[in-house]
């Protein structure tokens, strides 16, 4: 395994003295940035909200909005084991991905116990991005023992937006992106744009029609002036963190440090899960003949797990935060991990985890909300129905060609 | 391909013969790699030099489990010893030699206080000792909850450990963590008493006498098992002490690979082990370095963790946090070999002819040792080595031409990972070492007819060791019992199904004691695919 010096992009960052970094977009985020409120993410600042979170949200399910991904960190995976390297790292079978194609992964500690999520984009035969929440060299590093492959960290080599909503794909289209409505999802391909590359992928948090965009730093701003020009007609907003956070509460997306712990920053052993734990059984192939956590996994298939991750749908108007669940004799059994009142399902949906064998449809769950009323402090005790799959779903996610609205 | 439901033991070193003659006892069909033309590993006899034969690496007998010789009948597969319960002598460059039995002093200058202080004291440890002999034939217990079974031994190890009484339970837990110059200090007042207890402490590892956990390495040295019952109570046991066996170490594994024949092991020498293979997440077999590949449901490898784990499985087979500990267990050799072809026997300063055949050592103070430990920790060999000398042909006569002598001697420290690589040092490591030996030995180059040094870099090479390390893996508090060789698989089962590890490397470690190999054959024959062992066979616990 080598991790080569980057030579590509010059290495302006100096962490003796710096601590907060601009992106590639910065000179259009922060002309936008009416709200002036950002906030520090792995080093960067991005925008929490830029004029309105509620419009920036109603933007994303009703035209379409920009949010600024690039801090997010990516590590390109190339090299003879690179398939072989990433097929022992993560629960899924990696060998299904085809070039061209990205997968949504998980990877656990020996433990069974999920360390991170992320995405896996197969860019060429044998050339692999695998894109994550929390910084995993560390990880890598030692996961590559006995493999020929090479890791890069490339977080700050790309710059990237996600662009999602229903008027997407007529905004990408109308940006010159010819037959971008035939890309599937999950599905990504490549666009002459500006003397380089584009890279376009059909993929995103916000569980809506939508892409993300990829392209080289130096290219940052002309790409967003080239969007917001073409989507003037179509809506375009730019959308910080916040309402992110709302869209992807709505699709039932978890979040590693907010629905989970990652079993990396735990001291507490009961504090980490599973990906059973996190309705993520979907993801363990167990045909593999060796993954990590697969030893534990298979014992915790055969014993059973502790808890469970649940979706609900909770009683009333009040936002279920951080509420505490209880079974129908009153006792304590759980918690939510992320809430909201979701303006699509027009209902308070939220994301809790639940000792087992609490947590199967139909169970009766209770949840603990306190709220404040002109600084009056209430409590009500209302019930949560388990839904099933995601809370917001449109038909468009998943269309191909995708609507051309 | 061939039979799946074999055993294969991949390494005929002493703990892959005891473990294959106890399978093939019990009704298991055992096929036994070995990559060297010889059996036996690191205790072997071989001619250096045209008439001279000597133990190439392990070269005195003292921890050998007296259970394995007695089950496996050992003397009737043709192990004799040559000389049994040699004295230990700390030579001195300008006074007289300290002669030391396993109760005390026999000849030498000692304070009355000394004295007496050291006949308590080597009670007291071979007390402590007793606690890990007892150990030795068990399965180390894993400290998470693996039901009863593992909980009642480790009980019984707390017991044993209570059982010290309350006096010396206390000073075993206060010493056991502790270096073995701090303890000494606390004891003695001869330096030359107490460099010559240190040594023990270190041979073999890469720890100086001020490094933690050397102590515990001391108590692994003089843990000799007594037959089977609690040698805690009984202030130790007998053991044979340090010995010689008849015809060099390599009579120990010559007799065992008789054994595990009379019993229907089949053995193969030269026949190298590539890769051990797996077919899906099992153990399917093994692969030659010639390409043969020969299958089996069981590997067992006596190969040491690393080589078996990363090199012969490979790390992808296993998961990440597991190959990562075994890649980071301490393994790099510092002990080197000497051995040297004498035309007449040496004379040592104040050694009379009744003690050179003796155990001499070379570790006149701590200090002495710490200084020739300091350059290994910067990759550098000692200017001033410690030693410690054996000259079998006092004993055994069928080692030598008659009237000439072998000298055997352990030195340190050599590191395996010296700056520069060893071809660019042996030369002079050799000249050093033999001055050092001058200084003790006045005259002894004069009658060198051929020397041979063996490197870490050279035992690696020729027994298959990595890191060039007599006992698989450094003999440290923090590999020791349920943490050797890596937390998590101390119950000789490694966590691919089918694959088990028998050597030095797994508890109870180094030291030609042939215990890994008798527990690894009762794990093996315990496991839930062992229904084809004969009704009612097992290895006594």
């Amino acid at each position: 395994m080598t991790f080569p010096v980057n030579t590509a992009v010059p290495r302006t960052r100096d962490h003796h003295h710096h601590f907060v970094y601009q992106t590639p977009f910065h000179p259009r985020t922060s002309e936008l940035n009416r709200l002036n409120v950002w906030h520090r993410w792995k080093d960067y600042t991005v925008a929490d909200a830029y004029f309105d979170v509620s419009l920036e949200y109603t933007a994303l399910r009703n035209a379409c909005a920009v949010f600024d991904l690039s801090p997010m960190t990516k590590h390109l995976i190339t090299g003879p084991d690179a398939l072989a390297f990433l097929d022992r790292l993560v629960t899924r079978d990696v060998a299904k991905l085809k070039p061209g194609r990205v997968g949504y992964a998980v990877w656990c500690d020996d433990q069974g116990q999920v360390i991170d999520d992320g995405t896996i984009f197969h860019l060429s035969p044998g050339v692999y991005r695998l894109c994550s929440q929390e910084r995993q060299l560390d990880w890598l590093a030692a996961s590559a023992l006995g493999f020929d492959v090479t890791i890069r960290e490339e977080t700050d080599d790309l710059a990237c937006l996600a662009f999602q909503g229903p008027t997407s794909c007529a905004v990408l289209k109308q940006m010159g992106l010819t037959g971008i409505e035939t890309l599937t999802p999950f599905g990504m391909r490549g666009f002459p744009f500006a003397g380089t590359q584009l890279a376009v992928s059909r993929t995103g948090f916000t569980g809506d029609l939508g892409y993300e965009l990829w392209i080289e730093p130096a290219k940052a701003v002309e790409l967003w002036d080239r969007l917001f020009e073409a989507g003037r007609l179509y809506g375009i907003q730019p959308m910080g963190t916040h309402a992110l956070e709302m869209s992807r509460i709505e699709a039932g997306f978890i979040q590693a440090g907010v629905d989970f712990l990652p079993a990396d920053r735990a001291i507490r052993t009961d504090r980490t899960r599973s990906p059973f734990e996190l309705d993520l059984a979907w993801l363990v192939d167990f045909s593999k003949p060796n993954f990590t956590g697969r030893r534990a996994l298979l014992a915790e298939q055969a014993r059973g797990s502790r808890y469970r991750l649940v979706r609900l749908d909770i009683e009333g108007n009040k936002v279920a935060k951080d509420a505490y669940i209880y079974d129908p004799r009153g006792n304590t059994i759980g918690a939510v991990t992320s809430s909201m009142w979701s303006p699509m399902v027009k209902a308070s949906i939220a994301l809790a985890t639940v000792e087992t064998p609490w947590g199967k449809p139909g169970d009766e769950l209770w949840a603990e909300i306190y709220y404040q009323k002109e600084l009056k402090w209430n409590r009500t005790k209302v019930r949560g129905r388990i839904v099933e799959g995601p809370f917001y779903t449109p038909a468009r996610r998943k269309q191909t060609p995708a609507p051309d609205l | 391909m061939t039979d799946a439901n074999r055993i294969v033991i991949v390494g005929g070193g002493h703990n892959g013969l005891v473990c294959a003659a106890y399978l093939a006892r019990a009704g298991r069909k055992v096929l036994v790699l070995e990559a060297n033309e010889q059996f036996g590993g690191a205790a072997v006899t071989r001619e250096f030099h045209p008439g001279f034969k000597v133990s190439a690496v392990a070269h005195l007998l003292h921890l050998l489990d007296p259970r394995i010789a007695r089950e496996l009948d050992l003397a009737k597969h043709g192990l004799a010893m040559a000389r049994e319960n040699l004295q230990t002598v700390a030579l001195s460059e300008t006074g007289a030699p300290l002669v030391l039995s396993r109760l005390g002093l026999i000849a030498g200058e000692l304070s009355g206080r000394d004295q007496a202080a050291l006949a308590a004291w080597l009670t007291r440890m071979r007390r402590f000792a007793g606690v890990l002999a007892n150990q030795h034939g068990r399965t180390p217990p894993r400290l998470a909850w693996h039901g009863w079974r593992e909980a009642l031994e480790g009980a019984k190890f707390a017991l044993d450990i209570r059982k010290l009484g309350r006096r010396d339970m206390a000073e075993f837990l206060r010493v056991a963590t502790m270096n073995v110059y701090d303890v000494l200090e606390e004891e003695f007042e001869s330096e030359q008493l107490k460099g010559a207890l240190a040594l023990d402490g270190v041979l073999g590892t890469k720890l100086g006498p001020r490094s933690g956990g050397t102590l515990f390495a001391l108590l692994h040295r003089m843990s000799a098992s007594s037959a089977g019952k609690a040698a805690a109570n009984t202030g130790g046991g007998p053991g044979i002490g340090w010995s010689l066996p008849r015809g060099g170490m390599g009579a120990v594994t010559a007799a065992l690979a008789a054994a595990a024949r009379a019993a229907g092991a089949e053995l193969r020498s030269s026949a190298r082990v590539a890769a051990i293979l797996t077919q899906g997440d099992r153990i399917s077999g093994v692969r030659l370095a010639n390409g043969e590949q020969i299958a089996a449901a069981t590997v067992i490898s006596n190969a040491d963790p690393k080589a078996t784990l990363l090199c012969l499985l490979g790390a992808r087979h296993l998961e990440t946090e597991f190959a990562r500990r075994v890649q980071h267990a301490r393994a790099v050799g510092t002990a080197a070999k000497l051995h040297l072809a004498l035309g007449a026997l040496p004379e040592f300063r104040g050694v009379g002819a009744a003690q050179i055949g003796e155990r001499l050592l070379i570790a006149p103070s701590q200090q002495y040792i710490e200084a020739a430990f300091n350059p290994a920790k910067y990759r550098e060999y000692s200017a001033a080595p410690v030693m410690e000398i054996s000259i079998p042909t006092v004993h055994d006569a069928t080692l030598a031409p008659a009237g000439q002598h072998v000298l055997s001697a352990t030195v340190q420290y050599a590191p395996y990972d010296v700056a520069g690589g060893w071809d660019a040092h042996r030369e002079r490591f050799l000249e050093q070492t033999l001055s050092v030996l001058e200084r003790f030995s006045p005259g002894v180059r004069s009658r060198v007819l051929a020397a041979q040094l063996l490197t870490p870099v050279d035992i690696e090479r020729e027994f298959h060791l990595t890191g060039g390390h007599w006992h698989q893996g450094e003999l440290a508090l923090d590999q020791m019992l349920m943490l050797r060789p890596v937390p998590g698989a101390a119950q000789y089962a490694m966590p691919v199904n089918g694959l088990y590890l028998c050597g030095a490397g797994a508890h109870p470690g180094g030291g030609v004691m042939g215990s890994a190999g008798r527990n690894a054959a009762r794990v093996v024959l315990e496991a839930p695919a062992a229904s084809t062992a004969a009704p009612g066979a097992k290895v006594p616990a």
